[in-house]
């Protein structure tokens, strides 16, 4: 055991001597997390609206306002031509245009009845579909309180109305942090250990210290020991800092106990250390390592659940997603700190984490090769 | 010089593929033995080396090392031989003390066994002033002495240089050779290729290695005479010229 030693304070001493590998372990996972959840915010505010106006009628005054106040959308530009507010879509300043037909106030009240026009700017799909489905809301809303008013007079006849009251739960305030921040982290743990193993292996290729080492009477078990602990260590020390920015910085207390995420971590590095190993084997300089990461990381990312929901992914793809070890981190940093979860819940994301762990070091100690 | 043979190498051969890089070499080399092994670049020293160290399984023939079998027993050779390879060895982000200390630790060297062996090697090679200098800091000529200390720091049976003095000046390559005599006298076979003939005539017996094959083993003195040569570098041009292989 005591090769291990000497193979482990090798390996921690490079490390702190190197500043880039500081800075991964400590930079990296801090401005991600920061960055990150605020940026990939679902939420579509500040939708630029341009209202073409034809009628300039009292209620149209009201529904503008309600819209304004909805706090999802700015208008831009008021005019009384569609062809003027459809120059600002044009021009990318609006995203969306709403038109007023002249008599709307009047054919409300007369008629009971009135039309008005929507057109968006479908480039950036995402925000014009949410822009759409918001202002609609904020409209029957609106239709809903002048009826309201109505219901006085007998010959209005009162609206039926089923009014759906919504309760979020594990997350009340459906707040896109609690959803993002956990997911963010486990991403993060998984691209710096990935990372780290195989570049830091390589790198010795690359140097030719490996031939060095291999023609020592060291074992493969201690080579790779040597490798992979002071990789595991560095794995939970970025999970704490993690865990601390989610603290202090977004507030998210989780509900469960972290010590779940931890146990759940401890083992899921193995799958992760894992990977990095095998790419190792595989590679022979570090740009090669380095690529090879990338295309399975981006991958993993994506098909994670970090992004987009898995449940809402084809069929097929979501078949793809059980091979996905960061989809089950993501799960089950999600389960602990918005659920609450127990160990015994996530009891089978442990059995099928530890089989990826099983199998992509086993594969990694067989490729790594001594003796060609 | 006793007769106990450490390499014992038997019609070893190294296919890849179609290529044939080591055809059916045959040599013996005695304890404390300096062997020298030449040839152009491509001749297969390297690869017959590399085979000899347990890096690379022959395709046919017998070889031993130290007593184990270069098929089987590749573990058991590393234990018994040191290994300085073209490349540089050393950890240039650690300090000389502690890469002597690393190497020594995985040797399997007791904790007091690496304090004196790092001290007396400090000592030796004169660093006593640069011992916890990152060995990137340091000359070439004074990593290759290190390299060589670190790789004989566990007093193994026989040492493997693969061109051990590429790029260093004239001095510290006659440096570097006291160290090699020094081991030799310790007991150690040094096993060395070399692109420097004068590097050839401080060797006890030299091979020659042309397109694979063996061309010529003995002492410098009697290659000189049989190739009717002034020096042993008309000696390998003589024989290296006949090379059909290139780089």
């Amino acid at each position: 055991m005591s090769v291990l030693k000497y193979l482990l304070q090798k390996e921690f001493r490079q490390i702190f001597r190197d500043p880039a590998i500081l800075r991964i372990i400590f930079m990296m996972p801090t401005l991600q997390l920061i960055i990150i959840p605020l940026a990939a915010d679902y939420e579509v505010r500040n939708i630029n609206l341009a209202v073409a106006d034809h009628d300039h009628s009292v209620y149209a005054q009201q529904m503008i306002q309600k819209i304004k106040s909805s706090g999802y959308f700015k208008l831009v530009n008021y005019t009384d031509t569609y062809q003027e507010a459809i120059k600002s879509i044009e021009s990318d300043k609006a995203d969306i245009v709403l038109e007023i037909p002249t008599d709307f106030e009047k054919n409300i009240v007369r008629e009971d009845y009135s039309k008005l026009f929507i057109a968006v700017n479908a480039v950036n799909g995402m925000k014009a579909n949410l822009g759409a489905a918001y202002m609609q809301g904020i409209i029957q809303d609106f239709n809903k309180q002048i009826r309201m008013k109505w219901i006085q007079f007998p010959k209005v006849p009162p609206q039926t109305n089923i009014s759906v009251v919504e309760s979020n739960w594990f997350n009340p305030m459906m707040s896109y942090k609690y959803f993002m921040v956990p997911a963010t982290l486990a991403t993060l743990l998984t691209m710096v250990g990935v990372f780290l193993t195989a570049l830091n292996i390589v790198r010795e290729k690359e140097v030719g210290t490996i031939e060095q080492i291999n023609v020592t009477p060291i074992k493969k078990y201690q080579f790779i020991l040597g490798k992979l602990i002071p990789f595991w260590v560095i794995g939970l020390v970025v999970l704490s800092i993690g865990f601390t920015i989610m603290r202090f910085f977004y507030q998210i207390h989780p509900l469960g106990n972290i010590l779940v995420v931890y146990f759940f971590a401890a083992i899921y590095l193995l799958v992760v250390l894992g990977l990095g190993l095998l790419i190792s084997t595989f590679a022979d300089t570090q740009q090669q390592a380095m690529l090879i990461s990338f295309f399975l990381l981006i991958i993993f990312i994506l098909l994670g659940g970090l992004f987009t929901p898995i449940d809402s992914m084809p069929a097929w793809v979501q078949k793809l997603t059980w091979l996905n070890p960061v989809s089950y981190f993501i799960d089950v940093v999600r389960m602990v700190i918005l659920k609450g979860s127990k160990l015994s819940d996530i009891r089978n994301h442990i059995f099928i984490i530890l089989g990826f762990a099983a199998i992509l070091n086993s594969w990694a100690i067989f490729n790594y090769k001594k003796t060609s | 010089m006793d007769n106990q043979k450490v390499i014992v190498v038997d019609e070893l051969t190294k296919r890849f593929e179609d290529f044939i890089a080591v055809d059916r070499i045959s040599f013996e080399v005695s304890k404390g033995e300096i062997f020298g092994f030449l040839g152009a670049n491509g001749a297969g020293k390297t690869t017959a080396m590399r085979m000899l160290c347990g890096l690379s399984i022959p395709s046919s023939g017998k070889a031993s090392v130290a007593g184990f079998d270069v098929f089987h027993q590749t573990e058991a050779i590393k234990k018994s031989i040191g290994y300085m390879s073209q490349k540089f060895s050393l950890y240039e982000d650690l300090t000389i003390k502690e890469n002597i200390r690393f190497y020594g630790g995985i040797y399997g060297l007791s904790k007091t066994q690496i304090i004196d062996k790092t001290k007396y090697l400090v000592e030796h090679l004169h660093l006593q002033k640069h011992e916890n200098s990152l060995v990137k800091s340091i000359p070439l000529g004074w990593k290759q002495k290190l390299a060589f200390s670190v790789a004989i720091v566990h007093d193994p049976a026989i040492v493997f240089l693969d061109e051990p003095t590429g790029g260093v000046d004239p001095i510290a390559r006659r440096e570097f050779w006291e160290l090699i005599y020094d081991a030799s006298e310790r007991g150690i076979t040094v096993f060395v290729t070399t692109h420097y003939m004068d590097e050839a005539e401080y060797c006890n017996r030299v091979s020659i290695m042309v397109d694979g094959k063996i061309e010529a083993l003995d002492t410098p003195k009697q290659l000189k005479h049989r190739f009717e040569s002034g020096s042993m570098d008309e000696v390998f041009l003589k024989l290296a010229r006949k090379a059909v292989r290139g780089e």
